[in-house]
């Protein structure tokens, strides 16, 4: 079958199979900037935003997305790298296999919110779980970053 | 030697840190050919059984089906999947596939499809006839069991480790250094103890992965997730019997190892399918086999006797061990060996210790090396029962541990005695700030206002507790790292190592070290790794080696480079070579100067043209221990038994920090898994043998909400064997959390649990039996 929609900012049309999911739509037609990590909506690894909402792309389906807007870390390049910065400054960045999602869930966290506490940071990003860093440096990047300060 | 760094030292950022925040895709999976055959794996649905026949005429009928492969067609040669030194410490006692089934997962046939879909439905068609077997489920039943988990011929140790698979021993070891009874028989104060950890899960985010092709060349190209390339490349040349000229190993970007990709796991395979389809081939363990059918760390049990004279100086300990290596052997011996070799030297004022036990084979997934690999098990019963006993002499832990542990210039026996499988290397401390790392911890943590509890709230109370640790830096005459570093025209430097960046940014900490040492920065240093065809040999991430190991090959490099660039200058210059000066980017000699860009665009396009280029290796003939201090303050609930970490401060002496903050993500990375399974993580099996825990729903992996505040610090140290004064940081920081929180229980409840993980309903229970 057939699906349309908006992906970071340019129409695609994705053939697929039905059942098939977003996170393998994606990968299989080469956005391999979305990461397979439990495929079971635990690790996080694959946010994607739909309609600008973080969603776990290995658990919705292709088809349901429909006329959406779909966007990964393709389209929020700059917004990435200067986050990566602050990463880098607070010893939070390692294999970096979460780090793309990461960088799209607080894109999505600045657009609702701009001004989180650090409470509602680490409940923000509490669903992409990181194995190689001690968190608090994520925490203190995000909240340094969204605070404006180097 | 202390110097003004101008790059290592410094605050640098990860050379790949924001190209994978953008999301370049240079993981293994992402490199995959489009074309690749899936390749899925049958697993028993049996602890243990004998695969009696296997019928895949069925499967074989399925339109799309590429390839399947059985203990019928495959070779039967025994090996081990653990990626270590060769001769490998670990039994070879596995085979690509073999008539028995050791574990609920463990592989029975790969089918190669077109689709998942394809191999999906040809795997159901495959008919296993099974004669199931009793299984050992029971680490402590499984020394002589009737049941015996490796019946068959043709397997066999590359050197005595004490491998007796008839009687379920996959290893054993047995040292003494003076006489322990005698030496308690003396002693004022003794406690004995027993502690059990348990299995835990690597659960790094990225799973294990590979892909084959053939090249140009029909040479065969493996993509992987590994931790060792080298070793990889060795065993499959060995096991399938394809010359290692034809193989090349590739490892791209890693998401996460900690030990759980050091070894083989779908890479025999599809190299075998790549093979003979002559198609590309790719395996992605799903996160149920990940959690399923890779590895764990191994369970263990373990007895100390701990004893002290009336002043409070250790005299003697005596460690007995009994660790789970599951269905395979691998890193049985040596994992083992670390429970004694690198947690019991801290306390090197004993006469007498006495280390030894078993490593048993039973019908679980099978156990391998995990970050801290012994170390975690042994720091965790060690530091435990010191707190035993300084309670029993009426002294505070810390001042026990300050009198008790090792200083700078002292040594252990265990060293020479100890190594990896083998015999060990003496050595001197020539660089310990642990006495400092104590008192800082102690002063940061405030730990005379917090010792032992406080109340907080009506049924709230805060206890602090701790623990010390230290760890190695490779393993001495054993390990190897090499560097390549050639100039370009421009005056940048390509850098090609062994070394293995599998996410802890050894590629940054390399790339800084070769700045430092050419006075450039790191942005003029190119550096390419892990590829059997285009870098030089390295052991490969593990035995917390990279720093330390691959770290020195690069600085003897870039040294040995700064040499030959001065006398290509000297001899450009007609001046003599002692004569000139570099500054790292310009040559001068008297009046005389050259810029390296200069040099190089000569070199390569004008005059004498030739390739300015170096290798240099290193391996070392110690293993200097990095030695932490760490402390841990706990909230509990004294109704639920429910609790949280208020804060963890660390200490950490690994001498310079080549990069501190990437040292300091490696030691709070270390808490944070080390917590988990002090807290939380366990590998659950049923009653049959089956993996309860498949995914992060159910095995839960600490997240932003469990831990609490990181206070990170480093001693001001600096090893002299070491690349810029650098000691490894990798491991040592997983080693303390479930010490430091048994303790902290005891301080608020006054009840000791020995079995990980610390969970509240574990305290209740203490609790209640207390009463």
């Amino acid at each position: 079958m057939e699906v349309k929609f908006n992906l970071n900012g340019l129409d695609v049309i994705y053939h697929i199979q039905p059942g098939e999911y977003l996170l393998d739509s994606l990968r299989n037609n080469g956005v391999k900037s979305v990461k397979k990590g439990c495929n079971a909506s635990a690790c996080g690894a694959c946010t994607v935003l739909v309609n600008g909402k973080p969603t776990l792309s290995c658990s919705v389906l292709t088809a349901s997305i429909e006329g959406k807007k779909v966007m990964t870390v393709e389209s929020i390049q700059e917004e990435a790298g200067e986050l990566s910065e602050y990463f880098a400054k607070e010893g939070a960045d390692q294999c970096g296999y979460c780090s793309a999602a990461l960088a799209l869930v607080v894109h999505a966290l600045k657009e609702e919110n701009p001004h989180p506490t650090r409470e509602e940071i680490d409940d923000y990003l509490v669903g992409n779980l990181c194995r190689c860093t001690g968190l608090q440096s994520q925490g203190n990047a995000v909240e340094k970053y969204l605070g404006g300060k180097k | 030697m202390k110097k003004n760094f101008r790059v290592v030292n410094n605050i640098t950022p990860s050379v790949d840190g924001k190209g994978l925040m953008q999301g370049r895709s240079y993981y293994t999976d992402d490199l995959a050919d489009q074309n690749s055959l899936i390749v899925k794996l049958l697993r028993s649905p049996h602890a243990f059984a004998r695969i009696k026949s296997i019928d895949v005429s069925e499967a074989e009928k399925v339109p799309g089906v590429a390839c399947i492969l059985t203990k019928d067609n495959v070779p039967h040669v025994s090996f081990t999947r653990a990626g270590q030194g060769y001769p490998e410490p670990s039994p070879h006692d596995k085979f690509i596939f073999d008539e028995y089934a050791r574990y609920v997962g463990d592989e029975v046939a790969a089918v190669a499809a077109v689709s998942e879909e394809v191999a999906l439905q040809a795997m159901k068609k495959i008919k296993v006839d099974y004669e199931v077997l009793e299984p050992v489920l029971d680490f402590e039943q499984a020394f002589e069991n009737k049941s015996v988990i490796h019946p068959e011929d043709g397997i066999h140790e590359m050197f005595p480790i004490g491998f007796d698979p008839k009687k379920n021993v996959a290893a054993s070891y047995e040292m003494e250094v003076g006489n322990v009874e005698e030496e308690l028989k003396k002693c004022e104060y003794v406690v004995e103890d027993t502690f059990y950890s348990q299995a835990q899960a690597h659960a790094m985010i990225e799973p294990h992965t590979c892909n084959a092709r053939l090249d140009e060349h029909n040479r065969l190209v493996i993509y992987s997730t590994t931790q060792t390339p080298f070793h990889m490349r060795r065993i499959m040349s060995k096991t399938i019997g394809l010359p290692v000229e034809k193989i090349r190993v590739v490892k791209p970007r890693v998401g996460g190892g900690f030990g759980g990709k050091q070894a083989f796991h779908g890479e025999m395979f599809c190299a075998l399918v790549t093979l003979r389809t002559k198609k590309p081939s790719k395996c992605v363990f799903t996160r149920e086999e990940v959690f399923g059918s890779t590895y764990t760390r191994h369970p263990m049990r373990i007895t100390l006797r701990v004893g002290a004279n009336k002043d409070g100086v250790i005299q003697a300990i005596d460690c007995r061990a009994l660790s789970d290596t599951g269905a395979y052997g691998e890193h049985a011996l040596t994992v083992f060996m670390i429970v004694g070799s690198k947690v019991l030297p801290l306390y090197n004022k004993a006469k007498a210790v006495k280390f030894g036990g078993q490593v048993v084979y039973t019908n679980h997934v099978s156990a391998g090396a995990y970050r801290g690999y012994g170390a975690i098990q042994g720091n965790y019963a060690v530091e435990s029962i010191m707190d035993e006993l300084a309670e029993k002499i009426g002294m505070d832990p810390i001042k026990f541990r300050e009198i008790n542990s090792m200083k700078e210039k002292e040594t252990s026996p265990i060293f020479e005695i100890m190594g990896e499988g083998t015999e060990g290397t003496a050595m001197i401390m020539e660089s310990c700030k642990l006495p400092y790392c104590i008192k800082r911890g102690r002063e940061l943590i405030e730990w005379d206002k917090k010792w032992p509890r406080k109340e907080v709230g009506p049924h709230k109370v805060r206890a602090v507790g701790c623990a010390i640790a230290m760890q190695g830096s490779g393993i001495p005459f054993l390990d190897m790292g090499s560097c390549t570093i050639k100039l370009n025209d421009g005056g940048s430097y390509m850098v090609t190592v062994g070394a293995t960046d599998i996410g802890q940014g050894s590629d940054t900490m390399i790339s800084q070290i070769v700045a430092e040492e050419l006075g450039t920065t790191v942005d003029k240093v190119i550096i390419y790794s892990s590829d059997t065809d285009l870098t030089p040999y390295d052991c490969g991430a593990y035995a917390s080696s990279t720093t330390y190991v691959s770290g020195n090959a690069a600085w003897n490099a870039a040294q040995k480079m700064r040499d030959r660039l001065v006398r290509e200058a000297a001899e450009y210059m007609n001046v003599k070579v002692g004569s000139v000066e570099f500054d790292g980017k310009i040559f001068t000699s008297g009046e005389k100067s050259l810029s390296l860009e200069d040099l190089a665009t000569n070199r390569l396009y004008n005059q004498d043209t030739r390739q300015i280029a170096v290798t240099e290796s290193f391996h070392g003939h110690v293993s200097p221990p990095p030695f932490m201090a760490a402390f841990g303050e706990f909230e509990f609930d004294t109704e639920t038994f429910e609790y949280k970490m208020i804060k963890y401060v660390t200490v950490t002496d690994c001498g310079t920090t080549i990069n501190p903050m990437l040292a300091k993500g490696q030691v709070e990375g270390g808490i944070a898994q080390g917590y988990g399974m002090a807290s939380s993580e366990e590998v659950i099996y049923n009653d049959k043998g089956k993996l309860l825990t498949t995914n992060f729903d159910v095995y839960h992996i600490p997240t932003r909400h469990e831990i609490g505040e990181l206070v990170t610090e480093f001693a001001d140290s600096y090893e002299p064997t070491g690349p810029f004064g650098a000691k490894s940081v990798g491991e040592i920081g997983i080693d303390t959390p479930p010490a430091v929180l048994c303790n902290a229980v005891y301080n608020a409840f006054g009840v000791r649990v020995h079995h990980l993980p610390i969970t509240p309903e574990a305290i209740f229970k203490a609790v209640k039996e207390k009463k």
